[in-house]
């Protein structure tokens, strides 16, 4: 089983859609929500996908379909 | 008990071990070192500081090491340069330019940081070392892991400058060029950090590697005579250096290395990539990433990890932020050259673009000591400003040819 951590922003068109569950139904993963901050106009939450390798990234590439944006924990670590 | 207390959650104060760990496993927040400010400030003294090596390691006892053997051994104690010209020109009586453009080995502020990260790195029983990066930290990575013998790896976006590309082959280190964007080497990146047992200096480093740069807080205030300037003003790309300059000025007063902390801290960004001085500018207390777009990359960080810090401790010390376009870089970069003889990066433009901004608006004042941070040399940028500096005088090699261009006579002086 892997883990992975990620960082992912919601657009303000994607604030009050169901995300986090459809991605729990859709793939085999499960999704731990860590910490968040979600507000009328925009949101973020850091998040824990568990599940095999193959199937994190088919979540995380839906999460990206669903046009959320997907970054590492870290943020952005090039400098 | 060693002067490191533990790593801490910045966000819900979970104590962790010293070792190579950077995210709290209970809320994902970052970490940060704790220290043992009473076991510190029983062996801390000016004296004790002025008597050590002309280099960061004089601050040995603040920074995240065990010692005794510190590697980048010629890292930091960069003029404090007293600009008066610059200072006249904007406005302002008492001007100090903190000169990282002549840091070593580098020449940028990164010397500070990687120096700080490699130590404690190889006290960690690492032996590979490596970072992301498009510019200044993978030229530091590189040298520093030289002169080490160890072990380096650099991921760079395939897209890279060639100059920048040679300035860290010219070292040997492993020189990764990603078949992508940004983003991809991003990405990238933090997955190798979490698969592989290696120093990812600005990754699984980060808590020790970023409080290097605390010491351009504690070497201006040394330089101004243990005093804290009333007005900084500093680059930001992450934001971590800001917030480590504020957190080292009150290390200072916390340890009675200085009376009192009375120094306002302001922000600099390029329009470009302004996440964090916009936010700060709208009243909000947190930002809104962006999609980088100016000649300032040193400071292209549209998602910055430390920027919500960053606005916390520019709010606290009732200071301000702001931004300037990238025209106003190059004429920042070319006015710090022309008045002080100090050729910056593009970082080092938005500093001063910001800096003059602020004495226009009033929010640093005439008699405010004031101190700009040059973060990086302009030696490595010069694409930026090679369509703004001019050409050359061409003239025949004859003195009437030279006399007649400079419009000088046999008794007279003049300029074109």
């Amino acid at each position: 089983m892997a883990n992975i951590r990620v960082h992912i922003r919601f657009p303000e068109d994607k604030i009050k859609e169901p995300v986090i569950y459809q991605i729990g139904h859709e793939f085999k993963v499960v999704t731990n929500v860590r910490r968040a901050d979600v507000r009328e106009t925009t949101g973020w939450m850091d998040l824990e996908l568990t599940g095999d390798s193959t199937e994190i990234e088919r979540a995380i590439a839906g999460l990206r379909k669903k046009g959320v944006i997907v970054d590492p924990i870290e943020l952005n670590v090039v400098e | 008990m060693a002067k490191m207390k533990a790593l801490v959650c910045r966000e819900c104060g979970k104590e962790y071990p010293t070792k190579a760990i950077h995210v709290c496993e209970m809320c994902f927040g970052p970490l940060e070192v704790k220290y043992n400010y009473e076991k510190i400030k029983k062996s801390i003294s000016r004296k004790k500081i002025q008597d050590g090596p002309q280099s960061i390691w004089r601050y040995a006892d603040l920074l995240p090491v065990e010692g005794p053997t510190f590697l980048g051994p010629h890292a930091g104690m960069t003029p404090l340069v007293r600009a008066k010209n610059l200072g006249a020109y904007l406005g302002l009586e008492e001007l100090y330019i903190k000169n990282d453009t002549v840091n070593h080995p580098t020449l940028s502020f990164k010397d500070r940081v990687v120096a700080v990260a490699i130590t404690r790195a190889r006290e960690l029983g690492f032996e590979t070392i490596a970072c992301a990066s498009t510019g200044n930290l993978a030229n530091s990575v590189a040298a520093h892991a030289a002169a080490a013998g160890m072990r380096a790896y650099v991921f760079i976006p395939g897209d890279l400058e060639a100059a920048k590309v040679l300035g860290n082959l010219i070292y040997k280190p492993n020189v990764v060029e990603v078949e992508g964007n940004y983003d991809d080497v991003n990405r990238l990146c933090s997955e190798i950090a979490g698969e592989h047992a290696w120093a990812f200096v600005n990754i699984n480093i980060r808590p020790y590697y970023a409080e290097g740069s605390k010491t351009l807080a504690f070497e201006t205030v040394e330089q101004l005579g243990w005093h804290t300037p009333d007005q900084v003003v500093i680059p930001m790309a992450s934001g971590s250096l800001l917030t480590k300059i504020w957190k080292g000025l009150h290390e200072m007063k916390a340890l009675g290395l200085v009376d009192d902390v009375r120094t306002k801290i302001n922000g600099a960004q390029a329009e470009g990539c302004s996440p964090i001085s916009t936010a700060f500018k709208a009243g909000r207390d947190f930002f809104k990433p962006v999609k980088p777009k100016t000649i300032a990359k040193s400071l292209a960080i549209g998602n910055p990890a430390d920027g919500y810090y960053a606005l916390k401790a520019t709010a606290e010390s009732k200071g301000a932020m702001d931004m300037v376009s990238d025209d106003e870089v190059v004429e920042g970069i070319k006015l710090l050259a022309q008045t002080e003889g100090i050729f910056a990066e593009t970082a080092g433009g938005v500093t001063i673009g910001v800096l003059q901004k602020l004495v226009k608006q009033g929010t640093i004042k005439k008699s405010d000591v004031t101190v700009a941070y040059i973060t990086g040399n302009g030696l490595k940028t010069q694409e930026a400003v090679s369509d703004a500096v001019g050409r050359p005088h061409r003239i025949q090699p004859s003195l009437v040819s030279f006399e007649q261009t400079f419009k000088i006579g046999k008794h007279g002086r003049g300029d074109v």
